[in-house]
């Protein structure tokens, strides 16, 4: 190839290239959509994480569905509350405070408390040990331990610990949700940051049988639903829940100790802004 | 005689999706409501017809008269990327709705190899400027064809008792294959 050639090649090439530009340029004038500039600011203003927190598939529908009316500010559950505040002024709305939601992970059952049925050799993952017979632990209820919500995180706010269970950076979690779809054991819960007292147990084998397969399960023994007021705590298929509508946010002085297996926990939270808030509700 | 044999040829017997396996990704992607696929066919279409012509021009005008034939590929890939572009911004302007069916679909025409392999059909089987247009119509009409009859299956089998592993994307496949053995059945006529 000589020179004219190369020549030739860039002059085409780069005339067509010039030409077509143009050519593009011109439609976008012509052709130019006006949206509402509104759209624009309030995506700006979301996370951008795309996570599909609010149901939709990116932060860009949500900012086109909020200011077309059919999305409420409080659908994006990872936006904190400058920004909703933000957003709302944007949209000429009262800014709507919504309670930070947490990923919280209810199972204790890890390397160290459950029983062991074997060894399992099959694909890393949370989804294939469940389908293919529940990894290696005895419990068909508990955390399977491959990670599979800590993959799912956008906000790195999840991490396995040596114990081989997953924990919750509280600050860094965002609420999106996405771990308790990736879990198909439904071990992670969703909820309001104030909500510190859990039943940290699925299993709802009988009193017998969970006791063989994890030191920290909820027998179903329902000590604790006798020593709280009624209608506070109620059995459920050998399993305790805890009615968090019934008595309101703060759950401290329900009785964990009453627990025989520790299954009930109340949590001290990693949030340091949470506990000076607490010292302070505390002093009152 | 020869222009309607070249159409139906293009459009039929050498359909571009179902005997030359081209432009796969919209027809399993965009083939779920029949008026999306039509929309889709019609986008296709009109992407082919105004690349065949410009391509036809760029290749015998420019690159065969300067002896550049090699760069016939990356020059296609311009006009075609181009083309998608204005398409684009035209149907955004003109439907809504529209554009977001169509959604990714619609950008992703640049990399359909159903557009780039009909250029550089045109150019292998030494079309002149009429032929190339009346394949290029062909060919667009082929690929709706494709579409459509895959839209109809589809819209037909989500009420049907699909046995559940090989729901979704599964028989889809299964379909995809059976439609193109159909299409087989024309093979050798022209």
């Amino acid at each position: 190839m000589d020179l004219a050639s190369i020549a030739v090649s860039m002059l085409s090439m780069g005339g067509l290239g010039a030409l077509f530009a143009t050519g593009l340029v011109l439609a976008n004038k012509k052709l130019y959509v006006e949206e509402d500039p509104r759209i624009g600011q309030v995506a700006s203003l979301l996370p951008g994480a795309n996570c599909g927190g609010c149901g939709l598939p990116g932060c860009a529908n949500f900012a086109e569905n909020l200011v077309g009316g059919n999305i409420e500010i409080s659908g994006c559950p990872v936006c904190n509350d400058e920004a909703r505040a933000e957003i709302a002024t944007i949209m000429g709305l009262e800014a709507q405070k919504g309670e930070k939601i947490v990923a919280r992970v209810l199972c204790q059952g890890g390397n160290y408390e459950s029983a062991k049925k074997g060894e399992y050799l099959g694909i890393e993952s949370c989804t294939a040990a469940h389908i293919s017979g529940g990894g290696d632990k005895l419990c068909l209820y508990g955390c399977l331990g491959y990670g599979e919500c800590v993959d799912s995180c956008p906000f790195d706010a999840l991490h396995m610990s040596e114990n081989g269970l997953p924990v919750v950076d509280e600050d860094t979690c965002t609420g999106c949700g996405n771990c308790e779809d990736a879990c198909p054991r439904g071990v992670i819960g969703m909820h309001p940051v104030s909500h510190t007292l859990f039943v940290a147990c699925k299993n709802e084998d009988s009193p017998k049988d969970s006791r063989q397969v994890c030191i920290k399960a909820c027998v179903g023994c329902g000590l604790c639903v006798r020593g709280v007021e009624e209608g506070l705590m109620t059995m459920e298929n050998n399993l305790a829940r805890i009615d968090y509508h019934l008595y309101g946010t703060d759950c401290r002085e329900l009785p964990t100790e009453k627990c025989s297996t520790n299954a009930i926990i109340l949590l001290e939270s990693v949030s340091k802004e949470k506990s000076v808030e607490r010292a302070e509700m505390a002093e009152v | 005689m020869t222009y309607f044999l070249l159409f139906f040829s293009a459009a039929i017997v050498n359909n571009f999706v179902l005997s030359y396996f081209l432009g796969i990704c919209p027809f399993v992607g965009v083939s779920k409501k029949i008026s999306s696929a039509v929309s889709m066919g019609m986008a296709v279409t009109f992407v082919m017809l105004i690349s065949a012509v410009v391509t036809w021009l760029i290749y015998h005008m420019i690159l065969v008269p300067f002896h550049v034939e090699i760069l016939e590929y990356v020059s296609f890939i311009l006009v075609i990327a181009s083309l998608v572009q204005l398409v684009e911004m035209f149907i955004r302007k003109v439907s809504k709705p529209l554009y977001d069916t169509l959604g990714i679909y619609l950008p992703l025409i640049t990399t359909n190899c159903a557009i780039l392999g009909l250029a550089l059909f045109s150019v292998l089987r030494e079309y002149a400027f009429l032929e190339s247009v009346v394949f290029a119509l062909g060919a667009g009409a082929g690929f709706t064809l494709a579409l459509v009859i895959m839209a109809g299956i589809r819209e037909e089998l989500a009420l049907a008792p699909v046995p559940r592993h090989f729901q979704g994307a599964g028989i889809t496949m299964i379909v995809a294959g059976a439609l193109a053995l159909a299409f087989m059945g024309f093979a050798g006529m022209i």
